[in-house]
């Protein structure tokens, strides 16, 4: 007996405590910096074209076989506005088969794609399976658009490949900065 | 006046045995398991586990993956202790490659996998509630609890479920600036949860009276059948892995070994609940020793290629002893991956355990294996 009425004493000061659950669909959490959702592609402003170059790397690498890309030359290198002497043509994720694992992230040599760390790259309900295959332009969308603010890359194929990152310098920051602010005005 | 009866069961009444089809989905099993039970009356006489329906071929994939893409599928055969078994699996490769990964990279390692014992052992806590009767509050408070654990999970690594972390020498990326504070708040949340779950379960009359005595194993029965883990401990034998053979940096670490007595359900519980305590002790020992420094081990070529050669690696997983034996031929690839799922072992002593009892009791006894059906079948 004794038990027992520890055991509802144990849910009386229980039911007494804040509720943890958030009313999912209106109340969203904010997600941590890191979360990973599905991969998409970065979009270059500097130049207004994709970082991606379609090298194939990522598709190398990928252990389920999700992705899929052609290059083509870059008509923005041959008006000489762009360092790419390609870029990606076309370029196919299947999201229903991808996961998750961050392979493409880590071997990407142009820093072009990331895990998408925004709650549109959770919620995927569609009403087609393949409506999960996504286009350039759809994977583009949200970096171009500017929702995908922050996107998280950390450095860690270092280690591995023996590459580092490109970082710009303080030089090139502030040329970036003061670029921006007389765009503005 | 007290009823006649014309006949006396079982001696001129003839009665059959009847096959009872549990599975494969039945919210008691776990996941999708089948058992056919030949049952007299209340009394099982036979059980026939049936396994395979989440067969992946989880080996024969991560074969043919190099040693960095298979990481992503040793998530995936134990769900519900995802580090542990990627440690595991990086390991035995640090093994057979020689690398030496950094200390800072070992700490955050164990850190990681003792959490996810805790949040593992809170699934079982919640399932176990579940299992032996309609008793679901349990099963609310430990998801309450672990949901604490899996959002610093998804911190570090930024994913809830299938993190592929950790790398063969070393973890993918650093730990957060407020790591260490996280832990310690998520560790006051494990305190008093466990506390909740003790308050709730350990004493109470109806949970003893429901699980004391309900299939008891002897040691002796236990080595023969190949029990680890918490099921092992229940009978009163000594045998961790982590003591036994540490690995990683487990031998600098001070914690006890819980064991039970009768090797009964309730004693399984109780084991599972004091590991949990331990476990808190280890991430404590751990987060004050944790070093500075770099998290990867130096001069790694982006696809490792390994030397020929073969190892063994086991560890301690909440399940038990989780083993990996890896074939290398030379090449990026693995020559054979072979996976020993303690759940798998577990789970073929339930028919010797089950023949006798009741039909509920075998219900029970499947609940405190603690099986993940993923790990069985593989």
């Amino acid at each position: 007996m004794l038990g027992v009425l520890k055991a509802i004493k144990t849910t009386i000061s229980t039911a007494l405590r804040k509720p943890v659950t958030v009313e999912y669909p209106s109340t969203k959490k904010e997600l941590p910096h890191r979360s990973r959702g599905l991969p998409v592609l970065l979009w270059d402003f500097d130049v207004e074209e994709p970082f991606c170059t379609g090298c194939q790397v990522c598709a190398r690498y990928c252990p389920v076989d999700c992705m899929t890309m052609t290059m083509k030359d870059n008509p923005l290198y041959a008006e000489g506005k762009s360092k790419r002497k390609k870029i990606v043509d076309k370029f196919y994720i299947d999201y229903a088969r991808c996961m998750r694992c961050d392979i493409c992230v880590e071997v990407c040599n142009f820093d072009a794609i990331v895990m998408n760390n925004t709650w549109e790259g959770v919620e995927l309900s569609r009403y087609d399976r393949h409506d999960l295959v996504l286009d350039v332009d759809q994977l583009m969308d949200q970096s171009k658009s500017g929702e995908l603010k922050d996107p998280f890359r950390e450095p860690m194929g270092v280690a591995h490949s023996g590459w580092t990152p490109k970082v710009r310098s303080e030089e090139e920051k502030e040329a970036v900065a003061a670029k921006e602010e007389s765009g503005e005005e | 006046m007290a009823t006649e009866y014309s006949v006396t069961p079982g001696k001129d009444l003839e009665t059959i045995d009847i096959n009872v089809n549990v599975g494969p989905q039945h919210p008691a099993t776990h996941g999708v398991f089948r058992m056919v039970l030949t049952v007299d009356g209340e009394q099982v006489v036979d059980v026939d586990p049936i396994i395979g329906y989440m067969h992946r071929g989880a080996e024969k994939l991560s074969e043919n993956c190099d040693y960095r893409q298979a990481i992503g599928y040793q998530d995936r055969t134990d769900y519900l202790a995802q580090f542990n078994t990627e440690l595991c699996y990086v390991q035995a490769v640090e093994k057979l490659a020689g690398i030496e990964p950094p200390e800072r990279a070992e700490y955050i390692r164990v850190i990681l996998a003792e959490l996810n014992r805790i949040a593992s052992h809170y699934m079982f806590m919640g399932a176990f509630g579940t299992d032996i009767g309609v008793f679901g509050t349990a099963f609310m408070y430990t998801f309450r609890d672990r949901e604490i654990i899996q959002d610093l999970f998804e911190e570090i690594t930024g994913e809830r479920m299938m993190y592929a972390y950790f790398r063969a020498g070393g973890v993918a990326w650093d730990v957060p600036e407020d790591f260490r504070e996280r832990c310690r708040e998520v560790l006051s949340a494990v305190r008093k949860g466990i506390g909740d779950i003790d308050g709730l379960m350990t004493d109470n009359e109806v949970i003893i009276a429901r699980c004391r005595g309900v299939s008891p194993v002897t040691p002796e029965d236990a080595i023969n059948w190949g029990l680890t883990g918490p099921m092992l401990r229940a009978t009163g034998l000594e045998h961790d892995v982590r003591r036994a053979e540490p690995y990683c940096i487990y031998d600098r670490f001070e914690f006890d070994i819980p064991t039970g007595i009768q090797g009964d359900v309730y004693d399984r519980y109780l084991v599972r609940l004091e590991e949990m305590r331990q476990s808190v002790r280890i991430v404590e020992q751990a987060l004050e020793g944790m070093p500075e420094g770099p998290i990867m081990a130096e001069g790694l070529k982006r696809t490792l290629r390994l030397p020929e050669g073969e190892v063994y690696m086991r560890n301690e997983t909440p399940r038990g002893e989780y083993g990996i034996y890896l074939i290398s031929k030379g090449g990026d690839k693995p020559y054979r991956l072979k996976i020993r799922s303690p759940a798998f072992s577990n789970l073929s002593a339930l028919r010797a355990m089950s023949i006798g009892s009741y039909v509920a009791d075998t219900i029970v006894t499947l609940g405190s294996i603690d099986i993940v059906l993923c790990e069985v079948d593989r």
